[in-house]
């Protein structure tokens, strides 16, 4: 399955050497995690807690897949998201993805990425020391996105 | 005719609920047309509803636009631009 959500973290080691299952035909593995950080615009976050979209997010992240495999010759793609609680160098995001060259598997990989902060229904709540908010969308994302 | 909203993140909290099953004119067959139906409503639904407001609208669980139509028995979930990753 190319796409999971779950409230557990991840092993990226094991979840890659899974994706290349000794495939003798795989020469480069791009991967990308995304991380918790302890400030987001000029507040300290203690803690944050993601929401989804069940249902459609998991169909919007195996379009992006999908669309990735159209777009470069690779060989497989994985994406793990985690939602509820998280707390600052927690591991958010995982991708991953295989291929003969690097080129495809590094482009795929940033592609998934960008796509996926501006297409998948996720959404950010923060702690902050002068309470809880919602994290707004940056237009910068969005510009990622549209470069491809 | 009969359809299900969902109301998702910042806007669940601003309209005080999840979603809710709603019988609508079938004069009131795309996005637009509910999300003025909606609005109509006054107060929150009025704000957090209104037009220039960064809102995305999922028919079916597809990203949607003002056009897109709606049929009986659609889900259409109304939440703002997404931030995970």
């Amino acid at each position: 399955m190319p796409v999971r959500i779950q409230t557990k973290d991840f092993d990226a080691g094991a979840e890659m050497a899974a994706l290349r299952r000794d495939n003798p035909k795989i020469g480069a593995v791009a991967s990308f995690i995304g991380v918790c950080r302890d400030a987001n615009d000029g507040a300290a976050v203690t803690k944050m807690t993601l929401e989804h979209y069940p249902g459609m997010t998991e169909k919007a992240l195996e379009s992006i897949v999908t669309e990735a495999r159209g777009r470069w010759n690779i060989m497989d793609a994985l994406i793990v998201h985690r939602v509820g609680e998280l707390k600052p160098t927690d591991q958010i995001v995982l991708v991953v993805v295989t291929g003969a060259h690097r080129g495809e598997a590094f482009a795929a990989c940033e592609f998934i990425m960008d796509y996926l902060k501006t297409r998948a229904p996720f959404w950010k709540r923060e702690d902050t020391p002068q309470g809880a908010r919602w994290v707004e969308a940056r237009s910068s994302d969005d510009a990622a996105a549209e470069k491809w | 005719m009969k359809v299900k909203v969902l109301y998702l993140a910042s806007l669940r909290e601003q309209l005080g609920k999840p979603g809710e099953d709603l019988e609508i004119p079938h004069a009131t067959s795309t996005v637009a047309g509910l999300r003025a139906l909606l609005m109509a409503r006054g107060g929150p639904w009025q704000t957090a509803l209104a037009q220039g407001k960064a809102l995305r609208v999922a028919v079916n669980q597809e990203m949607a636009q003002p056009a897109t139509p709606v049929k009986p028995g659609d889900e259409v979930a109304f939440f703002p631009p997404v931030t995970g990753g």
